[in-house]
């Protein structure tokens, strides 16, 4: 049995420790917001947040992911809520399924660096593929939250 | 006769899926595009596809009958109803249809969801309009002519107002009306607006069930080892090592279904969660009988369907006397253009859920085409129509390789073979080895040019596999519609000839976003920026005066093109871009125009390079596409087309070597990623005309654009794709 602290609940699980944990996610817990595209930690559409930092799921064996605070797309954080809500306002999705993974990585980031540049955000993205492109709105989103958190 | 009819009382609308109860407009909008049909004269035989439900408590149901894919096609179907109804947006609910005939053609493709949908759309709704307005009447004993509505109100010129949900017991009972007036354009809401995509709330928060997500109770996972060379069969297979894997089922064979949208069949695994059945495909033991398609070495193929166009082909098309304009010239030039196989790759993996039950089966995919995917099934099951329920979910993307539903007879064959729902997922690797790939192709091309720089003659011999060859094997030259968009280059020339090589296909060839646009807008664009060279001009004027005076091009189309909306574009994105003024020290710029899914795209790339790599700082893209439905949409599918055209300009190369496809993921079939984008500048040309097409039309113009810019900058000119291969990147 290995136990999972997922948005704040506890999940207990009986599969191989070497599961990754996107599919213990995925198809045990039963979350589905956490995207497969690669599997090799390429693309980041599995990305969620683990003691806060963001990590590639389809690459960390659940074992790794035990004792830890897991954060995914369903979940709460200042930073992620107030991206999604600037992702919205500028509809930044096209088919959409990139989305939770580059959500979490731009928490990550703003989790880290409250104002970052585009540098920054270029480096914090880079792992993010989105095929339908919407990089610059994106972009946009990120530094809109930024914004809108300096007026307070 | 009016195609639109209430169906409030009548038995059959919970046959599409509506509640009864509530005001419902049906409409058969074939008859928009097609002759009246018998069946529409005729109540009995009535055959609607498009429904509009209204409710007492103002909540208005739409039915979406094309897929979403990042198209924004559920927002901007319905927002064009909403619009013409005076309903308020935040009272619609949009209602996604299953796969079924009744709903019209529903394949999400061509870029036509728009344009063939936009009349009886508005039609729909300014009908429902005027039947609220009446029933307002009817309750005020006033003249409907003191009747005005305004979200989801009617109101009358003394002031009092009552609310469209409670008009809807009176509305049911009114015929609809002979004469409807339309909204004027000036009064639209939201059509050419920006409006808010009725699913980002769900996409955000990770909610937006796409294929991959459905889940059913019992429901199993299961992964498909497919052989290498396509069309190759299993010989033998050894499965102890995967039954060995911890949560793996059972292990079965699936033959091929040798149809354009079948199976390749191979050997699956069903498990209990999709990484034990990953694991479980990994551990496969498999004997291949590969088949003729071993042979297929991509560049050696290469060398040949060039060597086929450097010789006579088939003519596709001959005007005017071209040997004798390239005797007579001033100058000739030839070039050669060679551009590689490319994969779809949609963010979202193909795969399909179905449990087949007896003669019966219900699907959830992300399918372009819940028809030919419904139509795939029957013929599979040997069962027919209403047995089989398609019900479409988000898509991760498309692109075009989910309007084939080859992944979904896999489900539908593995499900009856275990007697369990089940879920088939591609691996990345699948997706990547195993697609419907966009053609391979080589170009050869040679103008002549008289002394003041004219183009006097054009020569386009291509050799490339055919798509038709999916549908009919053994089809070795270009199709028709392949040869018409080099036979309808928008050049004033008087002597041109197209011609075509013989090119066989040796893997699945597929229609890929803009499909045949790629290498023709490709080779047609670094073609007439190598003549302006040629002819010491600038390659705008250059372009303006190739395409000539105005005027009203014909094709075998239904729309024919006009020249002036097509310099129109290019004039707006060179001024856009500030062409001819000066740029940063070592930036240049370059251009391309297409036309294609009838519309005009023009667009203007900034480009430097730094240590011999080129950044992509700007691009201009203005698009003229008719009348613009959600003006968000269209400019984020320009955005989205400059990064697509960027990826295959930059890194989109699919290889085969015997017969095997060489990539593997993202990691070697690339895709641009934050750090290389430009910023993409988009302008949509105000039109009255007809809705044309904008999923794809912005792809083609980028890759030849920015090989024209690294020319301008560098001096040197590059054929063929992807940079990277050139070390560019
Ligand atoms: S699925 Fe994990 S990085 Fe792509
Ligand atoms: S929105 Fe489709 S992949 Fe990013």
């Amino acid at each position: 049995m290995i136990t999972l602290q997922i948005n704040g609940k506890k999940h207990q699980i009986d599969v191989a420790p070497e599961m990754p944990l996107l599919w213990a996610i995925r198809d045990i817990v039963g979350l589905t917001g956490t995207k497969y595209g690669c599997g090799i930690g390429v693309c980041g559409s599995c990305k969620v947040l683990l003691d806060n930092s963001p990590v590639q799921s389809c690459m960390i064996p659940v074992s790794a992911a035990e004792g830890k605070n897991v954060i995914t797309i369903e979940g709460v954080s200042e930073n992620l809520q107030l991206l999604q809500a600037s992702w919205t306002a500028l509809n930044v999705p096209q088919c959409g399924f990139c989305q939770p993974g580059q959500l979490i990585a731009a928490t990550a980031l703003l989790d880290k660096i409250s104002e970052p540049t585009d540098e920054e955000i270029n480096e914090a993205m880079i792992g993010n593929i989105c095929r339908c492109g919407t990089y610059q709105r994106i972009k946009s989103a990120i530094h809109r939250t930024v914004e809108l958190k300096k007026q307070g | 006769m009016n195609p639109i009819r209430n169906i409030s009382r009548r038995t059959f609308v919970k046959s599409v899926g509506l509640a009864s109860g509530g005001l419902i407009l049906a409409c058969n909008t074939s008859v928009f595009s097609d002759k009246e049909t018998a069946e529409n004269k005729d109540l009995a035989n009535f055959n609607p596809n498009l429904f509009v439900q209204l409710n007492s408590d103002g909540s208005l149901i739409l039915i979406a009958s094309r897929s979403e894919m990042g198209n924004g096609v559920r927002t901007s179907l319905t927002s064009v109803i909403a619009d013409e109804m005076d309903a308020d947006w935040t009272k619609v609910i949009v209602q996604q249809a299953v796969g079924d005939a009744k709903y019209g053609d529903q394949n999400t493709d061509g870029s036509r969801s728009v344009r063939y949908l936009y009349e009886p759309m508005r039609k729909i709704g300014a009908m429902a309009r005027a039947m609220l307005i009446s029933a307002a009447a009817q309750t005020w004993k006033v003249p409907m002519t003191e009747c005005t509505a305004e979200n989801h109100v009617v109101l009358h010129s003394s002031g009092k107002k009552i609310a469209y949900g409670d008009l809807v017991e009176i509305a049911k009972n009114l015929e609809v009306p002979t004469e409807i007036t339309y909204k004027n354009p000036k009064d639209f809401k939201y059509i050419g607006k920006k409006l808010r995509g009725v699913d980002v709330e769900e996409y955000v928060n990770g909610s937006a069930i796409f294929g991959l997500d459905k889940r059913l109770p019992n429901m199993k996972f299961a992964a498909m080892q497919r052989c290498p060379v396509t069309f190759g069969t299993v010989k033998s297979f050894d499965k102890t090592a995967a039954m060995k894997v911890a949560g793996v089922i059972d292990v079965i064979e699936i033959p091929r279904i040798e149809k354009p949208f079948g199976t390749l069949g191979g050997i699956a695994v069903i498990a209990s969660n999709t990484w034990a059945a990953f694991k479980g495909k990994e551990a496969l033991k498999i004997e291949w009988n590969f088949g003729d398609n071993v042979a297929y070495d991509s560049e050696k193929y290469m060398k040949q369907i060039t060597g086929n166009v450097h010789k006579q082909g088939k003519v596709g098309k001959d005007v005017g006397n071209v040997n004798k304009a390239f005797k007579n010239a001033h100058k000739t030039i030839e070039s050669t253009f060679q551009l590689p196989h490319l994969a779809h790759a949609p963010m979202e993996v193909p795969n399909a859920v179905a449990w087949v039950q007896g003669d019966s089966c219900e699907v959830w995919a992300p399918t372009q085409d819940p028809q030919s995917a419904r139509k795939e099934v029957v013929d599979y099951l040997g069962t027919t129509e209403e047995k089989v329920t398609i019900n479409v979910t988000f898509l991760g993307g498309g692109f075009g390789r989910k309007s084939k539903p080859d992944y979904v007879v896999e489900a539908v064959a593995i499900s009856k073979a275990m007697n369990a729902p089940i879920q088939v997922v591609w691996t990345r690797e699948d997706d990547i080895k195993h697609g419907y790939y966009h053609t391979v192709s080589s170009q050869y091309l040679k103008a002549s040019l008289d002394k003041q720089g004219n183009v006097t003659g054009w020569l386009n011999r291509f050799a490339l596999p055919s798509i038709a060859s999916t549908f009919s094997p053994g089809v070795d030259y270009p199709a028709g519609f392949e040869i018409s968009s080099a036979a309808n280059v928008p050049f004033d020339i008087k002597n041109m000839k197209v011609e075509v090589g013989q090119s066989p296909a040796h893997v699945r060839i597929g229609w890929l976003r803009s499909v045949i646009n790629i290498p023709h807008g490709f080779s047609q664009n670094v073609f007439a920026d190598e003549l302006a060279v040629a002819a010491g001009k600038d390659p705008l004027e250059f372009r303006l005066n190739l395409i000539g005076e105005d005027r009203i091009e014909e094709t075998e189309d239904p729309i024919k093109y006009n020249t002036a909306r097509l310099k129109n574009v290019l004039k707006l994105a060179a001024k856009n871009a500030n062409w001819g003024k000066p740029l940063p020290e070592g930036h240049a710029y370059g251009l391309s125009v297409h036309y294609s899914f009838y519309s005009y795209v023009a667009s203007v790339v900034e480009i430097s390079m730094i240590d011999n790599k080129v950044k992509v700082h700007n691009v201009y893209t203005v698009i003229d596409c008719g009348t613009v439905v959600n003006r968000d949409t269209v400019k984020a599918q320009l955005e989205g087309a400059a990064i697509f055209g960027m990826s295959l300009a930059f890194y989109g190369k699919i290889t085969a070597k015997n017969g095997a496809i060489e990539q593997s993921n993202y990691s070697d079939y690339k895709m641009i990623r934050m750090n290389e984008i430009p910023k993409v500048h988009v302008e949509i040309v105000e039109s009255t005309e007809n809705p044309t097409g904008v999923g794809e039309p912005g792809v083609p113009v980028i890759a030849p654009a920015i090989v024209n810019a690294i020319y301008k900058l560098t001096g040197k000119r590059y054929y063929n794709l992807p940079l990277s291969d050139y070390g560019l990147v």
